[in-house]
């Protein structure tokens, strides 16, 4: 089935001529039309949009000029990216209506690239989440069981890749956000070092976490999706002017005598013992390829949770400030006058979460706390970044498990507390900066994928991928596909938005 | 004692002064007053969500030669911060501006009042953006819809906070202006206050005489002019005096200047006060600035209004007040050195300029002098003809006007209208003869002792030669001809 085909191989076929964008592109919105409703992964699917990038994409191959290994691969991104003239809601009410007109910097490239897009996916609103059960219109399912979350908050961007209903996704991780709903799904998810790629036209969360990379059906796609959007650009002060290197090309190095550090403090109390086995293994794969393991400290592990949700509340209540009701999205009216008018605006277009953190993070800047809480977090990312640097003084990556436990049933975790948990192993990476890459390390008994997670020295993304893709070679994991085919009768098939919008 | 002079006043000002530079604070639009509302916006500017903001270089450039000008320390390192506050003119709803880490501290800038000369000291100087602006559908209270123009949004502001070493509101508005010409000067800011390019806000306590305690403060807003600026200080101070008098005590509060009805009114007291939630702006890099590039700037800086002052005054033997005058831009300042460039009696086109051109147009306006129609050869070459008798120095004051209407050189005019001076001893001797013959009365009462006739029958020759006549000759022939007593 060309859906189950990872995009090195659509490229090859493309080039072959065994294939056509537009026969894939319709092979997947088939595809959506039919499964994503029982899986939900799309807030907005582009159609004609599709179509039609697909069909330029075919003149460039039968024209012998294809733009490169991305050309006529139909990807879909979180809706949390700006896409010119097609609706951008961040999963939230308050910009259910909310048309860019621009494209995000990632979303230009992988135009400029000639990748097709299918569409934008669910995600917890404003990506506070590690559910999808945040987003303001509804739950995505993890296709390994559909009474399962896929993870959060690029939740619709992992269910897509893991049901082959887009070839390959852009998620955003704040604190674990690829990662986390990447194990929880089974598939590839990468989040670059802070820097590395354009946050410009990301609907900021936490300014100075966020980072957009890929969701993936293997490692190499992942290098694929990465080369096309990372590098500097002037749009965003804070992207990094780092040579970008030739990420496939690097894949086939291996991993011989490769310096690999296991951090005590990742394997918490309470774990899953089938995360803690399917980890240990993937360890001893590492060895067997000529890997050489050895314990590393990260001591303040167990404060990262605590400071991440100090600072990223504080950016997002500042971030989150503008959706007022003047200028775009929702207003409520009414309204005697503009206070009333924010609260009303505010009180409806925003989800309880979103709230919760608002309050939090408003409570964290304020004056006389300022320094207790703000203050003192950044206090303490410092501290968490140094373990990593001292670690890396005498490592080149260190493996981890990416989530805790698997993905749990859409409901269960309803004390909040209990949700911020999941990201327990993936937020420090994110307040150090760092790239994390999850792939595939396993099944439970009852069938639910799990994550390795590999972190690496900042810009040094390409080890990362090397490391995982000699791992992915050695292991079956990736192979694996969600047989929900059927399983489920369709649900209505009813969107609670219009399926589509706007050309792209 | 009265009460006034029982208290000392203390303030300190904080301007704002729009920068000039091309584009805006944080993105690429332009920075126009007076287009079209929201044609110079972008997703930037109206705080779009997923946009960023990028540093203009010019503006921090404007930043350091401002900060250079009044002698700060210019931060090697120094940070952008967001300060919360909601108001539909502000598109994030959070200001990026600068907290802990400013552009620059640590200045001063000397004034002179009353022939002393006093040293201001600056708190800081810092970089943000500007706010949009909004339009009301009628009263404010009344109106049904506001709209939002945007064009503003963004714009470079620079704001300058002196330490309250201020001891009057002469002294508030000495400062105000001297800082005024430097802006100018440096040609980052316009410093019109009518348009808002320059605005400033200022803090104002009393103390007994003698005290050295700070008494409660109390925030002065909306001062649109320089005239404001002063009446507005002048009625806090009487307001807090007459307060103190009566045994109360001063509220710390922010008061709005009502120009219309010469009073404050209070606007927000400390209770209400924002609470900014300052923390640092995340989505901009700390801004480090090359010690290398503050050097260069410094050594590009022009020579500023008091040196220039003090200058023009030595080199061209000028009083202080006609030195203040001639430098109150630099474009003026400009304009009457090149006139007087290489000119023996550089005080005679220090008149000129002074009394001719400044009735004209604004000396502190560049733009106005830039565009004067008068350039200052055609100055000298007007006041040249004076000099080799070509024409009176009445005449020249028409000419002057016509060359201001329209921008002709002075020759031509002369030449053209036929006002060269007339001379000739002959032909002025029939005038002098036939003004003589008609005013036997006049000759009559010169002769007894009435020398103010003199004047007269000068007057009627004049009058009779349109002007023409050569003041000299006329006075010698009148000499030569008037019957001896």
């Amino acid at each position: 089935m060309l859906t189950e085909l990872p995009v090195h191989e659509l490229a090859a076929r493309f080039r072959g001529g065994q294939a056509t964008p537009g026969e894939v592109a319709a092979a997947y919105l088939e595809r959506i039309e039919t499964l994503d409703p029982q899986v939900r992964a799309y807030l907005t699917v582009t159609r004609e949009a599709a179509l039609a990038q697909a069909e330029r994409a075919g003149a460039r191959f039968k024209a012998g000029r294809p733009l490169g290994p991305l050309d006529g691969v139909p990807i879909a991104v979180k809706d949390v990216l700006c896409t010119r003239a097609v609706r951008t809601t961040c999963g939230s009410r308050i910009l259910e209506h909310f048309v860019p007109p621009y494209d995000a910097t990632v979303v230009e490239r992988l135009r400029a690239a000639g990748a097709v897009l299918l569409g934008k996916l669910n995600m917890d609103e404003f990506a506070m989440g590690s559910s999808t059960e945040h987003s303001a219109f509804f739950t995505t399912r993890n296709p390994w069981d559909l009474a399962r979350v896929p993870g959060g908050s690029s939740g619709g961007a992992a269910a897509a890749v893991a049901a082959d209903l887009a070839a390959g996704a852009l998620g955003t991780d704040t604190g674990g956000s690829i990662r986390q709903p990447g194990a929880f799904c089974g598939v590839v998810g990468f989040k670059p070092t802070y820097g590395r790629v354009s946050r410009y036209g990301l609907v900021a969360f936490a300014s100075s976490l966020d980072q957009i990379g890929p969701l993936a059906k293997d490692v190499e796609d992942a290098a694929l999706l990465l080369q096309a959007v990372a590098g500097r650009d002037p749009m965003d002060s804070t992207s990094a002017d780092v040579p970008v290197p030739d990420y496939p090309a690097g894949l086939t190095a291996g991993i011989e005598g490769l310096r690999v550090g296991i951090p005590a403090e990742y394997f918490i109390e309470g774990m899953d013992p089938e995360v803690e086995r399917a980890t240990q293994a993937a360890i001893e794969v590492l060895r067997n390829l000529g890997a050489r393991t050895q314990p590393v400290s990260l001591p303040h592990t167990e404060y990262g949770l605590a400071a991440y949700y100090l600072i990223a509340p504080a950016e997002a209540s500042s971030n989150l400030a503008r959706y007022d009701g003047v200028k775009y999205g929702l207003r409520v009216p009414g309204a005697r006058d503009i206070v009333e008018m924010y609260s009303r605006t505010r009180a409806a277009g925003f989800g309880a979460e979103v709230k919760r953190r608002v309050m939090l993070g408003t409570y964290a800047l304020s004056a006389g706390y300022y320094d207790a809480y703000y203050g003192k977090a950044q206090r303490v990312r410092t501290l968490v970044s140094r373990d990593f640097q001292q670690a890396f003084d005498r490592v080149d990556l260190i493996v981890a498990p990416t989530t805790p436990n698997v993905a749990f049933k859409m409901g269960e975790k309803e004390d909040p507390l209990q949700m911020y948990l999941n990201d327990v192993l993936t937020i420090p990476v994110n307040l150090s900066g760092l790239p994390g890459l999850s792939v595939p390390s396993g099944f439970t008994q009852t069938g639910l994928p799990i994550g390795l997670q590999l972190i690496g020295r900042a810009f040094d993304e390409a080890m990362l991928l090397r490391a995982g893709y000699a791992y992915e070679r050695a292991t079956p994991w990736h192979e694996r596909k969600p047989a929900f085919d059927g399983a489920l009768p369709r649900e209505g098939g009813r969107f609670p938005l219009p399926p589509r919008e706007g050309e792209g | 004692m009265s009460a006034a002079d029982r208290y000392e006043a203390v303030i300190g000002l904080e301007v704002h002064a729009q920068l000039q530079t091309a584009s805006k604070m944080f993105c690429g639009c332009g920075t126009r007053f007076g287009a079209a509302p929201n044609s110079q916006t972008c997703p930037v500017c109206q705080g779009m969500p997923g946009t960023l903001p990028v540093i203009n270089r010019r503006a921090v450039e404007f930043g350091i030669r401002t900060a250079l000008a009044l002698s700060c320390t210019v931060n090697a390192d120094n940070r952008f911060a967001r300060k919360h506050y909601y108001y539909p003119d502000m598109p994030k709803n959070y200001q990026i501006s600068q907290y802990e880490e400013p552009l620059a501290e640590h200045g001063h800038l000397a004034i002179e009042v009353s022939g002393a000369s006093r040293q201001i000291r600056i708190q800081r100087l810092h970089l943000e953006e500007d706010v949009g602006k909004l339009l009301h559908e009628g009263n404010l209270e009344t109106a049904q819809s506001s709209h939002v123009d945007f064009n503003r949004s963004g714009v470079p502001l620079m704001e300058i906070v002196s330490r309250p070493d201020l001891r009057s509101p002469e002294e508030a508005s000495v400062y105000l202006r001297a800082l005024r010409a430097i802006l100018i000067y440096l040609q980052v800011c316009d410093g019109n206050m009518e348009e808002g390019s320059l605005r400033c806000d200022a803090n104002v306590s009393l103390r007994l005489r003698g005290n050295r305690e700070l008494g409660t403060k109390v925030e002065i807003k909306n001062m649109n002019s320089f005239r404001h600026v002063q009446h507005a200080l002048e009625h806090e101070v009487h307001r807090q005096a007459q307060t103190l008098e009566r045994g109360e005590r001063i509220v710390q509060e922010t008061r709005l200047w009502d120009p219309d009805r010469n009073h404050t009114v209070s606007m927000r007291s400390k209770e209400f006060a924002h609470d900014y939630r300052y923390f640092p702006e995340p989505d901009l890099p700390p801004l480090q600035v090359d010690p290398r590039w503050v050097e260069a700037l410094r050594a590009s800086l022009p020579e500023l209004p008091a040196a220039r002052r003090r200058r023009v005054m030595e080199t061209y033997g000028l009083t202080v007040h006609e030195a203040d005058l001639l430098t109150q831009g630099r474009g003026l300042a400009d304009y009457f050195e090149e006139a007087a460039r290489g000119y023996p009696r550089p005080k005679i086109v220090a008149n000129w300029v002074l009394n001719e051109l400044l009735r004209e147009l604004p000396g502190d306006d560049d733009r106005a002098v830039a565009a004067c129609p008068i350039p200052p050869r055609s100055l000298r070459g007007l006041i040249g003809l004076i000099d080799d008798g070509t024409i009176s120095g009445k005449i020249a004051k028409d000419v002057f006007e016509k060359m201001y209407r329209s921008g002709e050189d002075p020759a031509s005019i002369v030449r053209r209208e036929g006002l060269t001076q007339v001379a000739d001893t002959d032909e002025l001797g029939t005038v002098v003869d036939r003004v003589l013959a008609e005013h036997g009365k006049v000759v009559e009462d010169w002769r007894n002792g009435k020398k103010q006739a003199l004047g007269f029958l000068v007057g009627q020759v004049m009058k009779a030669t349109q002007g023409k006549a050569s003041p000299a000759v006329v006075n010698a022939l009148l000499a030569e001809k008037l019957p001896k007593g």
